[in-house]
C-alpha cells in the first residue's frame, strides 16, 4: 500500500501540478510558437505529443480542449497520470478513426519524418483538423548538404542525431519537397515559418529558395483547400 | 475433492450487511419479462456532497459483489478492491461517495435465482428470467434515482464491470461525467463464450445440480461450481504469472507420487480457488451472470456499428488494458478507442505492462493506480469538485 501513503498529500496544490507538471520547465521554443498560433478555447489534437508539454500548456494557459496521441506507451502513461487526455496510437494508422473536422487544429510537431506514409498523414491531418500545424527538420539545410558532399556519409545534426541504421526518421524531406507535396495534394498553405535549430524564427519566406538552404526547420499551417480559396 | 457446503449462502433471504432497496415497480427486461418486485443490495463508502456531484459507481465483475472495501460477510476475506478504495486511496473515500450494488441475478442480496419465487414459494432456480448487462445497468439506474443522484461523477469497473461501464455510457451518457472501463470489451468474444460454456457444463453435469432445483432438494452442486471456477481462474492469469508463482514446484513433497493427488503447487492452488469459491457463490447465479456476459455485444444492439452505440455528449473516458490479458486483450480496448474517436469523444487509453493477466485490475499494480489517480484528479478539476476538498 505504498502508493496510498504517497497519495495522502493530494490536494489543491497537487491538482494544479497535474496540469502543470509536464510543462513545469520552459516550453520548447518551437512548441511555444505553435501555441501562439492556437486560438483560446479551441479543440486541438497533438499527434506525437510526447510527455504532453504542449497539451498541458494549451490546457492551462488557453483553456484549450487538448487531446493527444503518442506512440510510446511510457509517454502516454505519463500524460494520463498528469490528467491529460491522451491515447496510445500512431499517425499512420490511428487518424482514420476520427471524423472530418473533429478538431480546430491538428498538430504534428517533428513527427512527419518518422511516419511510414507521410503523404497519407498530411491528407488525414487536414481532414480531421480544420487547420493543421506541421513542423519538421529541413533536409535541405546547407550544413546537411555540405556534410553529405564533403564526408560522403549520411548527415547527422543536432536535430537528426541518430545514425542511419538506428533512426526513426525514415522519410526526411526538404522544405521545397514539402511545399511540392502540399501543391500536389491541393492542400492550402495558410502560413509558413522557418526556424533555426533552436526553434527561433528566421525572416525567410518558406517558398523562397533561401529558406530551403538556411532554415533548419520548417513550420506550416495547412488547411483543406476545399474549404478555402487557393492562393496564387 | 472435498468441498464445504455453505449454510449462509444456501438460505434464501439471508440478511447481509449494508443497504438494500426494494423495487416494487416491475422492470422490463431484455428478454421481455416484466420482473418485480425485486431487491437491490448495495454498499456505500464516503459521503455524498451537497451538490450530489461526487458519486462514483463501482461495477463488480462476474464473481464479485458489493463488499468492495470491507471484509466479506461469508469468507471474512478483505474486500475485492481494497487496493483501490479507502481514505487517501485512488478511489478516495474522503472525497468521493462510492456506491457498489450487487448485480441483478447475483447471490449477495440482490434478487437472483436463489431467492424465493413468490409464485411458488421455492427458489427461482431456472424459472429466473435470463438477464443481460443492460438489465443490470437498468437496475443500477433505479438505485441511483432512489439515492437522488442524477449525474455520476464516474462509473468504473473491470472485466464484466467494464461492460456495465460501457452500457452506462451507451444508455445514459448524460448521467455520467467520466467512464473507466478496465480490461473490458464492447462484446464477449467467441473464445470467452467458449470458456463460459465449459464452466456452465461443469455445473450442469454435477448430479447435485438437479436441473437447477438443488436448493429445494437441499443439495449443492459444489463440485461442478468449483471446476467452473478453476477453469475460469486460469483465464484470469497468464502463463508467465503461473510460471513465476508456481513453476513446476511440488506441493509439500519432494517427488511426484505417481497418482492423481495435487502433486504440483499449481494444482493445489486451483483446488483451493475452487473450494473457497463455492462457499460464497451460488451455482445458478454463476450460470445466469456468465450468460449475461456472453450476450453482451454493444455494436449488435446498434445495427452492427460500435460508434453508434455511443450517442450524445459522451463522458470523458479512460480506457485501460493490460499487456498479458489474453481474456480481454488490448485489441478489444483499442477497438473501443477507435469507436469513441469516431464520435470525437474525449478518450484516454493506457495499456499497462504487467505479467499478471486479466486479474491485474484487482492486484497491486502501481502504474494502474497512478494512471487512475491522474485521470480522476483531472476529471475532478473539470467537474469543479476541488472546492469540496481540503
Amino acid at each position: 500500500m505504498t502508493d496510498r501513503s504517497a497519495a495522502l498529500p493530494l490536494g489543491m496544490e497537487a491538482s494544479s501540478r497535474t496540469i502543470a507538471s509536464p510543462a513545469s520547465g520552459e516550453l520548447r521554443r518551437d512548441l511555444r510558437l505553435i501555441a501562439e498560433m492556437i486560438e483560446p478555447g479551441s479543440r486541438v489534437l497533438d499527434i506525437g505529443c510526447g510527455d504532453g508539454a504542449l497539451l498541458a500548456y494549451l490546457a492551462r494557459e488557453k483553456g484549450v480542449d487538448a487531446r493527444g496521441m503518442e506512440l510510446s506507451q511510457s509517454g502516454v502513461n505519463a500524460c494520463v497520470r498528469h490528467g491529460l487526455s491522451v491515447i496510445q496510437g500512431d499517425a499512420d494508422h490511428d487518424l482514420d478513426a476520427f471524423p472530418a473536422d473533429a478538431f480546430d487544429v491538428a498538430v504534428l510537431s517533428q513527427t512527419l519524418q518518422a511516419t511510414r506514409r507521410p503523404r497519407h498523414v498530411v491528407e488525414e491531418l487536414v481532414r480531421i483538423g480544420k487547420r493543421a500545424i506541421v513542423s519538421f527538420p529541413n533536409f535541405g539545410f546547407w550544413r546537411i548538404r555540405l556534410s553529405l558532399l564533403s564526408r560522403g556519409r549520411m548527415p547527422m545534426s543536432e536535430i537528426l542525431h541518430n545514425p542511419w541504421y538506428d533512426t526513426p526518421n525514415i522519410h526526411l524531406c526538404t522544405i521545397r519537397d514539402f511545399v511540392a507535396l502540399c501543391d500536389e495534394l491541393g492542400t492550402r498553405i495558410e502560413r509558413s515559418v522557418t526556424l533555426d535549430r533552436h526553434g527561433k524564427p528566421l525572416s525567410l519566406r518558406a517558398r523562397g529558395g533561401l529558406a530551403n538552404l538556411f532554415a533548419e526547420q520548417g513550420m506550416f499551417v495547412l488547411s483543406n483547400s476545399a474549404g478555402g480559396v487557393r492562393p496564387a | 475433492m472435498s468441498t464445504v457446503t455453505a449454510p449462509l449462502l444456501k438460505r434464501p433471504g439471508t440478511e447481509w450487511p449494508g443497504h438494500s432497496l426494494v423495487v416494487s415497480e416491475p422492470l422490463r427486461l431484455d428478454c421481455g419479462v416484466d420482473f418485480g418486485p425485486f431487491t437491490i443490495a448495495y454498499q456505500t463508502y464516503g459521503k455524498l456532497n451537497p451538490e450530489r456531484s461526487n458519486a462514483i459507481l463501482i461495477c463488480h465483475a462476474l464473481s464479485g459483489d458489493q463488499y468492495v472495501a470491507e471484509p466479506h460477510p461469508i469468507t471474512g476475506a478483505a474486500g475485492w478492491w481494497t487496493t483501490m478504495v479507502g481514505p487517501g486511496g485512488v478511489l478516495d473515500t474522503e472525497r468521493y461517495f462510492l456506491i457498489c450494488a450487487n448485480v441483478l441475478g447475483g447471490c449477495m442480496g440482490t434478487t437472483g435465482p436463489k431467492e424465493t419465487n413468490p409464485a411458488t414459494g421455492e427458489a427461482w432456480a431456472l424459472d429466473f428470467p435470463v438477464i443481460t448487462i443492460h438489465d443490470m445497468v437498468r437496475a443500477q439506474k433505479i438505485l441511483l434515482e432512489h439515492l437522488g443522484i442524477e449525474t455520476l461523477f464516474c462509473v468504473i469497473g473491470g472485466s464484466m464491470g467494464a461492460m456495465q461501464v460501457l452500457q452506462w455510457a451507451s444508455s445514459y451518457p448524460e448521467g455520467v461525467f467520466a467512464a473507466v472501463p478496465i480490461a473490458g470489451s464492447a462484446r464477449h468474444s467467441a473464445q470467452n463464450i467458449a470458456f463460459h460454456e465449459v464452466g456452465r457444463q461443469a455445473i450442469i453435469a454435477d448430479p447435485d445440480w438437479c436441473g437447477g432445483r438443488y436448493l429445494s432438494l437441499d443439495r449443492n452442486p459444489s463440485r461442478g461450481l468449483a471446476v467452473a471456477r478453476m477453469a475460469a481462474h486460469i483465464t484470469y492469469l497468464s502463463e508467465a504469472a503461473l510460471h513465476r508463482k508456481f513453476g513446476r514446484n511440488l506441493q509439500d513433497r519432494n517427488a511426484v507420487t505417481y497418482g492423481f493427488d495435487a502433486d504440483f503447487q499449481v494444482e493445489s492452488y486451483l483446488r483451493h480457488q475452487g473450494s473457497t469459491f463455492v462457499d460464497r457463490f451460488d451455482a445458478n447465479s454463476y450460470l445466469y451472470i456468465a450468460r449475461a456476459m456472453d450476450y453482451f455485444d454493444l455494436a449488435a444492439e446498434h445495427g452492427g456499428s460500435l460508434p453508434t452505440a455511443f450517442p450524445g455528449k459522451q463522458p470523458r473516458f479512460c480506457i485501460i488494458s493490460f499487456t498479458s490479458d489474453w481474456l480481454f486483450p488490448t485489441s478489444e480496448s483499442r477497438a473501443l478507442v477507435h469507436a469513441l474517436n469516431a464520435v470525437a469523444a474525449n478518450v484516454s487509453f493506457v495499456e499497462i505492462e504487467t505479467d499478471k493477466g486479466h486479474d491485474a485490475f484487482l492486484l497491486h499494480e502501481p502504474e494502474l493506480f497512478a494512471t487512475l489517480r491522474g485521470f480522476l484528479t483531472g476529471s475532478a478539476e473539470q467537474r469543479g469538485l476541488m472546492r469540496f476538498w481540503d
